[in-house]
């Protein structure tokens, strides 16, 4: 340990005793972000320590980092400065849960165990089946931004994220919004958290609208020899009175990920059974969920497949949800991102944002650019505009990081050039060193700058990891 | 007023879009609420570049601008709290695209928010944010205060249907944020500016969310001899996890006076009536309605009626919408509070209101958002009796101070605005104003847009900074009306 580690230690271990920090070199390589490790790594007890802990960063200019269970550490540009590593998951209690109310008031470093099964208690569920959801924090869930299929009927995190708890860049405990379900006092500040990387403050309490859980529901994959007429299904359940919960498109090449993969057992769980004869091969997928009572399951299912049909399905299955012990294809697409970084540690995986009408083009041109990089790609598109898009090198050598490069090129330019937006959500360390993972400069950015400002006027929480602001 | 800048304006919009003689802007000295303040001037740009002009000609004469649609707010939001130039939007009124495909449409901020629906309709779509004044307010007010509306409760608030804005920044610089999908990188400056009622930026272009709409509806009326079992019933419709598209409820004292003028067929006799509407999937629907008259049932609903057609749906839901204008016929002026609850502490919270009430000498009514805890309570004076009026804003803030206490907040739908500032320390601390004072200030930070708005007057531009403790207590100033 060198002189200023020990200092750093010790007045760490004076803020929140010993116990609570680690300077072990080991230690601090475990929350590494792009090969770049902490010096301390500190883990408050509560709200009010994590806020000493920021005023005292904030004092000696030592850059932070918070963090939940690390599952997406990775996001966004490599941090400019990254001295301590301000690990949340001490706070998880539930601080408010009003079943009858459908609210919920959660420690942002609560995992799925302490969050989401006091819910199931109650049949109650938050819709936020996103990548890594069982390894996830819920501040992680609400900080990385990320999305699930379930966006199609109840929306992202935004929408039902009522308020939260924080500490700005000042280290001063703040709150935005509230736990009733409507409230429009003050400004809506704990939305500019979501996807915000830790860069704009740590959050420590999130508070959520719950959802009952469906009584019954229902998945129907509709299987097509191209991806134009898979959407063309999407385009005609979008002009029916039907609303699934959830649509999403899968490329043949990432069902063949799935059902090379063997999904680890849960011990709690029965194992559910595998993907294998399911679906025809060489195809592209709709897979359409429905929830409601039975009656309503069966007219969706129903309406569903004579509109598959009409749309030129080749195969047409239909999965019952009740039987826990079915083959479940919604977990994977729910986990389709850590799938493919398994399979290759090496992948870029885009997430680019488009409307609905001009998907089946930018689909197309995708394929285009994985073909001229000579390298593999998987797709999955919700069918409200979002692709996840990645290419898949079989190793990270200079060729494969070279193929990234120009491919990531292309995305960028191509989407330029649509309205679309992309950003590359999880690529090899190496290619954000020549590629900004945000895509090119936008118009908005002197304002997400002041924000920034506003929030961390010190600049020490998470710098440089979203977008240069 | 300087003459030199009502020229300028004139100059630049031509004499007839620019008012500044007192009698005309008299006119935009009120909106919905019990404030008043006068403008300097009042401008009706017709294109963004034009309301960029204007900002900058206000910028360099070191005057307010103040934004302002119908005028139909109810927390005095768009009026000119320090004075300056009031920019209406009543002349940027065109629906600019509607994209059925990807439900999406392109709006000027002074769209009337039903004829946007109107518009929508020939695709079966619409927007659905539905404040009660939907056929006169505007789109770009419901931005600004982030509007409910009946409708909301499985729908969602309007920050939930806004893609994208165009803003026009305090120093006059046009800006973008959001995509017309909704999603974008970075921070949430559009989850921001909706709801920042015009203290941030100039909204000029809207890009909205459409909704499909549903293949079949359910009104029902559910009819009751106690407030208390109505109470108890929106309660338990939650506690179900059953989620109607709308649950609003009328106490007796108030639907009595909508029957008296609108005939929308609420029994006379009732204590309290709940208007619950069910819509989706036509089997989805029937199930619901179901289960809903089942739960009325057991809390003694003495009748639950079911809308035979549309014609009856329309004429109930015009007794709903209309309740503010029927208790006019009462007393000479109303305040409407909008306290949000937590929703399993409905009975409690309106047993306490009636006590309130009655400490207090004065009858309040309620007719509010039952299901989603967005209350209503209705206290009626005469503003010409100045104690009067001053037990009436006592008494408005003693409930909304209950609201906080129960787990609540201020304001549901209606917006902070002038008028419930002096209360947000309720809620806020110090940290969180100074923290929403530089949120502010990143964007507007010589406070020239929408002065005296949101934050308490002890809390505002340039006073923030030097207090540090809070002052005491908070008070709750009436304003003169």
């Amino acid at each position: 340990m060198n002189a200023s580690t020990e200092k750093l230690f010790a007045r760490l271990e004076s803020l929140l005793g010993a116990p609570r920090v680690s300077t072990d070199p080991e230690s601090c390589a475990e929350y590494s972000i792009e090969s770049v490790s902490p010096s301390a790594i500190a883990s408050p007890e509560n709200a009010e320590q994590a806020a000493e802990l920021v005023r005292y960063a904030a004092s000696e200019n030592l850059a932070l980092v918070p963090c939940g269970n690390r599952t997406k550490l990775s996001m966004g540009m490599p941090p400019s400065r990254y001295d301590i590593a301000l690990d949340m998951t001490s706070v998880k209690q539930i601080a408010h849960y009003d079943p009858a109310d459908l609210t919920l008031s959660v420690g942002a470093g609560a995992s799925f165990n302490d969050f989401a099964v006091p819910l199931y208690q109650q049949k109650q569920f938050l819709p936020l089946s996103t990548p890594f959801y069982f390894e996830s924090t819920i501040g992680g869930i609400v900080a990385s931004g990320v999305d699930s299929a379930l966006r199609h009927s109840y929306g992202t995190v935004r929408d039902f994220l009522l308020g939260a708890e924080f500490i700005d860049g000042t280290g001063a405990l703040c709150k935005s919004g509230g736990r009733v379900v409507k409230n429009v006092s003050g400004y809506d500040i704990h939305k500019l958290l979501i996807g915000s990387l830790g860069s704009l403050a740590v959050i420590t309490q999130v508070n959520l609208r719950t959802f009952p859980l469906p009584p019954e529901a229902r998945g129907l994959v509709a299987s097509f020899s191209s991806a134009a007429q898979a959407l063309d299904l999407a385009r005609l359940i979008a002009a029916s009175a039907l609303a699934p919960s959830s649509i999403e498109l899968l490329s043949p090449q990432l069902l063949q990920l799935f059902l090379d993969q063997t999904p680890e057992a849960d011990p709690s769980e029965p194992a559910s059974a595998p993907l294998t004869g399911l679906f025809p091969e060489n195809s592209w997928h709709l897979c359409v969920s429905v929830e409601g009572n039975a009656e309503v399951c069966a007219r969706y299912v129903r309406d569903l497949r004579q509109l598959g049909s009409q749309a030129g399905a080749i195969n047409i299955h239909v999965m019952d949800f009740t039987d826990s012990t079915g083959p479940d294809l919604w977990h994977h697409i729910g986990q389709a991102i850590p799938a493919i970084l398994e399979v290759s540690p090496s992948a870029a995986i885009f997430k680019i944002v488009e409307l609905p009408s001009k998907l089946s083009p930018l689909l197309i041109q995708l394929a285009a650019v994985a073909d001229q990089a000579s390298l593999p790609q998987a797709v999955m598109a919700r069918a409200s505009g979002i692709v996840y898009f990645a290419l898949l090198p079989d190793s990270n050598g200079e060729a494969a990081l070279s193929s990234l490069e120009s491919a990531a090129a292309r995305v960028f330019d191509l989407c330029a050039n649509k309205s679309a937006s992309a950003s590359l959500l999880f690529c090899p360390t190496e290619l954000k060193h020549t590629c900004n993972v945000w895509g090119p400069p936008r118009q908005d950015l002197a304002l997400l700058r002041s924000i920034k400002s506003a929030f961390d006027p010190h600049n020490i929480l998470a710098p440089g990891r979203v977008l240069d602001a | 007023m300087n003459p030199a800048l009502i020229r300028e304006l004139e100059q630049l919009l031509g004499r007839p879009s620019v008012l500044s003689r007192a009698e005309d802007l008299l006119l935009y000295e009120y909106d919905g609420s019990v404030e008043k303040a006068l403008p300097d001037a009042v401008v009706f740009p017709t294109t963004t570049e034009r309301v960029s002009r204007v900002v900058k000609i206000a910028a360099q004469h070191n005057v307010p601008i103040v934004g302002r649609g119908a005028g139909t707010g109810l927390s005095g939001g768009a009026l000119a709290r320090r004075g300056g130039v009031m920019v209406v939007f009543a002349r940027m009124n065109r629906i600019l695209e509607i994209d059925a495909e990807n439900r999406r449409a392109v709006v000027q901020p002074g769209v009337v928010n039903y004829e946007l629906t109107r518009a929508a309709e020939p695709h079966e779509l619409y927007f659905a944010p539905d404040p009660s004044s939907w056929k006169s307010c505007t789109v770009g007010g419901n931005v600004a205060e982030n509007a409910g509306g009946p409708h909301t409760l499985a729908n969602g608030v309007t920050s939930n249907h806004v893609a994208a804005l165009e803003l026009v920044l305090p120093d006059g610089e046009i800006v973008r944020v959001g995509s017309k999908h909704g999603d974008a990188n970075g921070y949430d400056l559009t989850g921001l500016l909706v709801g920042s009622e015009g203290t941030l930026a100039l909204i000029t272009e809207i890009t909205v969310k459409l909704s499909r709409k549903p293949e079949a509806v359910k009104t029902l009326l559910a009819i009751f001899d106690s407030v208390d079992d109505a109470a108890h019933t929106v309660s338990d419709i939650t506690a179900r996890a059953i989620t109607p598209s709308a649950c609003e409820m009328l106490d007796g004292w108030t639907l009595r006076a909508v029957e008296d003028y609108i005939h929308a067929g609420f029994p006379r006799d009732s204590a309290a009536v709940l208007l619950i509407e069910v819509e989706g999937l036509g089997e989805a629907v029937s199930a619901q309605a179901e289960a809903i008259t089942e739960v009325c049932r057991s809390h003694h609903a003495r009748e639950v009626r079911v809308a035979r057609d549309a014609a009856e749906r329309e004429l109930l839901w015009k007794g709903r919408k209309n309740a503010f204008g029927a208790l006019g016929r009462l007393a000479p002026s109303n305040y409407v509070l909008d306290g949000v609850i937590p929703r399993s502490k409905l009975p409690q919270a309106l047993r306490r209101i009636q006590e309130i009430g009655q400490q207090y000498g004065f009858q309040i009514g309620n007719i509010f958002h039952a299901g989603d805890g967005n209350l209503h309570p209705i206290v009626l004076f005469d503003p010409r009796d100045g104690a009067q009026f001053e037990r009436a804003m006592q008494a408005s803030a003693e409930i909304i101070r209950y609201c906080v206490e129960i787990g609540g907040a201020l304001t549901g739908e209606h917006g902070v605005g002038m008028e419930k500032s002096e209360l947000m320390p309720l809620l806020f601390s110090d940290a969180d104003f100074d923290l929403m004072r530089r949120v502010h200030d990143a964007f507007n930070p010589e406070c020239n847009l929408n002065p005296g708005k949101i934050f308490p007057l002890s809390k505002g531009c340039g006073e923030i900074r030097a207090r540090t403790h809070s002052s005491s207590a908070p008070t709750f100033t009436p304003h003169t009306p």
